[in-house]
């Protein structure tokens, strides 16, 4: 395990009281994580010392917020073994995936126009496919029924087991020639299952569909090596990582990123204008329209070293062992129920569960009372929850941070809740 | 903090003894709302009774404050005007807008005012106002009520 003393004591947040005094437990990193005083540190003394529009303009400042900005990227994009030209800053990873959405939707519009011009991967109309799961992210749910909407396409999804790990026995029939993209989730935020996302992407690639992993789950939590997923792009978010909010990633091979259209045009993002058209800078910048969030860099790449100080598998095997004594906890406790994988396989340290006879928020607002937070309702997957005949769950997510006093703290206010509710 | 404020004891009991739950056979109006950031769900329905007074029934499923609170609403409104309905209903959105602060009127609201501690919980102010929400969606569509002003 991760030496949580310490590593606590670098949390300035970590050190509060809620309601009326009580320790604050934070077990809703899934959610979003807390910052290190690396992180804030790093923003403030880039405002302090080094802050300008980068890009644009020649001064002194101007370069060296540049250099920062593009050190950052050359930090992260190490962090998940790729190039740093081959890394795209966004707003989160929504908007990672909104603008491969977009590079589609805009794709199939611009193709009508001139067809020799657009690559035809990502070109969708009727007939075609985009594959999902039922476990997605309403992040990676929602913008693909906006493609099939505007083009005509078909959404399909991967089914889930009752335990709620993918069921991948029609893969090879789901996947099939009409498949034009397959986006996947590769660990759940609502059930913690890890997906062989490899597997699913070299599938796509046979039917030479584009393949995209939303690893918002898993970037922050395990070492994560963009080339060995197989995907054409991966998208993640930064403040799920110990970094500022405002910054996402997505990451992308050489080819896609050259063939995909921009989604947000204007400013930073052009290589020439006239009042007729435009051309684009090759990527990253194709997708960096406007000024972009260069403080959120600066800091993301001090929560990346952070990390990589630590060790991303000893971030894993703290977490498995979090999610270890987690279940077994869990499952010791009369009318309690996990949804999602009751093992530890192949699974991460997110992990949601019922109370028999108590609603998720109840449950959650005992908790609360106690000083523990975390996370109920429906997880942005709605229609996972559907699936799993639960109306909601209340989810543990832990961290770096925490430990097993955490947990325990999360157990014992499960035990009050039943208690005060009277279903125990 | 103490979960008696919010969760008083008339809230408890009606979450775990519903009044009048069940959808109704003729409904003049329906309305289903879903709070999005949790996933409760009420089912409000309504018709006029025999003697022209308001038949209210529900359907849902969420956490007790959604629930008992679309209990509350059926059995202080049941049998009512909708005029009545509409000043309750503009009574108990005031009380829940008033962050803990609003001095509920006990005449008016009846057993609601147990709610007045769920206004200090922005994050279930939500929950308790869906069934109300609902009501004067489920008026508007039988035609009881045209205006959706809000205070
Ligand atoms: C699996 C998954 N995908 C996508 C998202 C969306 O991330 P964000 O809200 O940072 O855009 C989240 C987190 O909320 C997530 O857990």
């Amino acid at each position: 395990m991760l030496d949580v003393a310490a590593i606590k004591a670098d949390f300035p947040i970590l050190d509060s009281t809620v309601r009326g005094g009580q320790p604050l437990v934070y077990l809703d990193s899934g959610a979003t994580s807390q910052k290190p005083r690396a992180v804030l540190d790093a923003e403030r003394s880039y405002y302090e010392h080094t802050n300008a529009a980068v890009h644009r303009g020649a001064h002194a400042l101007a370069e060296a917020a540049t250099d920062a900005y593009e050190a950052a990227r050359s930090v992260i994009a190490g962090f998940v073994g790729a190039r740093p030209d081959a890394l795209v800053f966004t707003k989160n990873a929504t908007e990672s995936l909104n603008l491969v959405a977009y590079a589609c939707s805009n794709a199939t519009a611009l193709a009508r126009e001139d067809a020799g011009a657009i690559d035809p991967r990502l070109v969708l109309g009727p007939g075609d496919s985009i594959v999902i799961t039922e476990m997605e992210h309403h992040a990676n749910l929602v913008p693909w029924q906006e493609v099939c909407r505007k083009t005509g396409a078909t959404l399909r999804w991967l089914p889930l087991t009752d335990e709620g790990r993918l069921d991948l026995s029609g893969l090879d029939t789901l996947i099939d020639d009409s498949t034009k993209v397959v986006s996947v989730v590769h660990q759940s935020n609502i059930l913690g299952t890890i997906n062989p996302v490899r597997r699913i992407m070299d599938r796509a690639h046979e039917v030479g569909a584009i393949g995209v992993v939303d690893a918002c789950q898993s970037v922050p939590h395990m070492p994560v090596d963009v080339h060995e997923l197989g995907a054409d792009l991966v998208a993640w978010s930064g403040h799920k990582m110990l970094g500022p909010t405002g910054i996402g990633c997505l990451w992308g091979t050489p080819d896609i990123l050259a063939a995909m259209p921009p989604f947000l045009t204007g400013g930073s993002m052009i290589e020439m204008v006239t009042m007729e058209r435009s051309t684009f800078a090759p990527a990253p910048q194709k997708f960096e329209a406007g000024t972009p969030m260069v403080a959120q860099a600066v800091g993301l790449a001090a929560g990346v070293r952070y990390l990589e100080a630590l060790g991303m598998s000893a971030v894993a095997e703290h977490e498995h062992a979090l999610a270890t004594y987690t279940l077994d906890a869990l499952a010791a406790l009369p009318g309690v129920r996990i949804i999602g994988p009751q093992s530890t396989i192949d699974r991460g340290s997110a992990i949601s569960f019922v109370v028999d006879g108590l609603h998720p928020h109840d449950v959650g607002q005992v908790l609360d009372s106690r000083g523990v937070a975390v996370r109920v309702g429906h997880h942005c997957a709605w229609p996972t929850c559907r699936r799993l005949n639960v109306p909601a769950t209340t989810r543990i997510s832990p961290y770096i941070y925490n430990d097993t006093d955490d947990i325990d703290a999360a157990v014992a206010g499960i035990v009050a809740a039943q208690r005060f509710f009277g279903v125990a | 903090m103490d979960l008696e404020s919010l969760y008083q004891d008339i809230i408890l009991d009606h979450y775990k003894h519903p009044r009048g739950r069940g959808l109704l056979e003729h409904p003049l109006g329906s309305a289903f709302h879903v709070n999005p950031t949790c996933g409760d769900e009420i089912t409000m329905q309504v018709a006029r009774d025999a003697d022209g007074g308001l038949e209210l029934g529900y359907d849902g499923q969420g956490c007790s404050i959604s629930q008992a609170s679309a209990s509350v609403l059926v059995e202080l409104l049941e049998g009512g005007t909708v005029e009545h309905s509409e000043a309750v209903r503009l009574a108990f959105v005031a009380l829940m807008h008033a962050q803990g602060a609003g001095e509920p009127d006990e005449e008016v609201l009846g057993d609601a005012i147990a709610f007045a501690g769920v206004a200090k919980f922005p994050a279930r102010v939500k929950c308790a106002l869906l069934a109300w929400m609902a009501l004067q969606d489920a008026e508007i569509q039988a035609g009881l009520l045209t205006t959706g002003e809000q205070p």
